[in-house]
């Protein structure tokens, strides 16, 4: 137990380093060639009326070699609301690792969740804490979103390397196919959208991502893997299912294949 | 110089076990019990604030009475010490029975080693995947360690409430049959306990990955009326 001078409070971090955990990778690994590892790519997140919409791409890629195709990128931060990252795949799930706990463990001790800003800043504060790796090609680039539930409707975020905390206003998109993705949603957007046409926007996003960007995955109807999309309303973090995906992807193969046929290259 | 007089040790012994249940039966008392879906926990308190039930981790809840700072303070060690495990190793890992154990050295430590003993009775529950691997422990304010079958009772009057409260309870109850088998023992026959006198929490099997919930007050109305 500790005292009431040296009582780490509700951050999970600090408690860790209490008792002699260090949860990042610090250390002098200068110089040297940095091992291949896998990289994570396209994420994105949008407002709708009532919430948000993320979603995010399966592939990850070693250099030109796919490294997996199922990997989950986008996963439920606590209860309203979730994060996505692209960027070096090995430090990204640790540092969602810590921030899921340090939410849950901030909600514990204090008997309430953080504020939806908090969470936000919290996730700022272990991408600055990953500079020294990002210097090193192992940078992390989290999106985050959520429903706010003081201010009743949904808000997103984006951050840099060095922990650079950007809220946008409708939607964001991010990784190695997110500036076709962005403009997918650019183009698409409209405000306070019903929410299945938001899910559907995402989702062409990622298929025309997927389309120009080899390092992003789009849906793989051969072996049934679909992108991982959710929406977070002020009912919660809900996951699409795969059948509710897979007849969107299926329309934008048709609407292809149609243009294809009638003559365009 | 003067002489300390000599106390025997049955005597300091005695003397703050007694000073330690005078504590610990000035607050309100608190009942657990299994029901088919889980654990419910039920507390006499007032307060809508400070908790005497609360979540430590998965599928591990906490229970404490006594003295408010100092319950609460092994609560935090609590979740400190389970976060802390399920991050180094897994969340399977993390479990109410070495928590237990590890409640059980404090207090006993404490309880022959300080002045002042902790005036604190608390309850580790875990819930099970089914009702045969659900555990209580129970741990008094010396380190003693009870592992309990089916029901527990914490604080002050703990016997009369824990002879009520055998007579109806099942564990085949359903949740509102158990909350109103709880609430009935803690107040007895001379007095009525509404929903903002009590504090219900559950450890429930079908709750998700997370199997703790608080009931709000008009949940637990529901049930009482």
């Amino acid at each position: 137990m500790f005292g009431p001078e040296n009582d780490p409070g509700s951050s999970f971090v600090t408690l860790l380093r209490r008792v002699g955990i260090e949860p990042f990778g610090v250390g002098d690994a200068t110089g040297g060639v940095a091992p291949s590892t896998p990289h994570a790519t396209t994420v994105l997140a949008l407002r709708f009326d009532g919430g948000v919409v993320m979603a995010g791409d399966r592939r990850a890629t070693v250099g030109n070699r796919i490294a997996n195709r199922e990997m989950e990128k986008l996963m439920p931060a606590d209860r309203f609301s979730g994060v996505a990252i692209s960027g070096s795949a090995g430090p990204a799930m640790d540092m969602i690792k810590v921030f899921q706990l340090q939410l849950e463990h901030f909600e514990k001790l204090d008997g309430r969740a953080i504020s939806l800003e908090g969470k936000a800043n919290q996730l700022s504060q272990l991408v600055r804490a990953n500079l020294p790796a990002a210097m090193q090609g192992f940078g992390v680039y989290p999106i985050f979103a959520g429903y706010d539930l003081l201010r009743e409707t949904g808000r997103l975020w984006d951050f840099d390397g060095t922990g650079g905390r950007y809220e946008e206003r409708d939607f964001v998109a991010t990784g190695s196919g997110g500036g076709v993705a962005g403009t997918v949603l650019k183009v698409g957007f409209r405000p306070a959208m019903p929410v299945e046409e938001a899910v559907t926007l995402a989702c062409r996003a990622l298929h025309e991502a997927a389309d120009v960007d080899a390092a992003t995955g789009g849906a793989d109807a051969l072996r049934g893997i679909y992108p991982v999309v959710a929406t977070i309303t002020k009912d919660g973090w809900m996951r699409r299912a795969d059948d509710d995906l897979a007849p969107r992807f299926e329309a934008f193969r048709t609407e292809q294949r149609t243009i294809l046929e009638g003559g365009a290259s | 110089m003067n002489q300390p007089f000599y106390v025997s040790p049955e005597q300091v012994m005695k003397d703050r076990a007694d000073y330690a249940r005078k504590g610990i039966a000035r607050g309100r008392a608190l009942v657990a019990v299994q029901y088919v879906d889980g654990i419910v926990l039920v507390a006499e308190n007032t307060s809508n604030t400070l908790r005497k039930i609360s979540e430590i981790y998965d599928r591990i809840g906490f229970a404490g009475v006594g003295k408010y700072n100092e319950f609460d303070s092994l609560r935090r060690f609590g979740v400190r010490n389970a976060d802390v495990k399920g991050y180094q190793y897994s969340r399977d890992d993390v479990e109410a029975r070495s928590l237990a154990n590890e409640y059980a050295q404090i207090l006993g430590q404490t309880f022959t080693h300080e002045m002042k003993p902790l005036e604190v009775e608390i309850l580790v529950a875990e819930v099970g995947f089914t009702q045969e691997s659900d555990q209580l422990f129970h741990i008094m304010y010396d380190g003693t360690l009870v592992d309990e079958q089916g029901m527990s009772v914490l604080g002050g009057d703990a016997e009369a409430i824990s002879a009520r409260l055998s007579e109806t309870w099942r564990k085949e109850d359903d949740l509102r049959a158990a909350v109103r088998g709880c609430v009935a023992a803690l107040c007895g026959p001379d007095r009525t306990l509404g929903a903002g006198d009590t504090e219900v929490a559950v450890l429930s099997r079908s709750n998700g990955r997370r199997c703790f919930r608080r009931l709000d007050d008009a949940e637990v109305s529901g049930f009482l009326v």
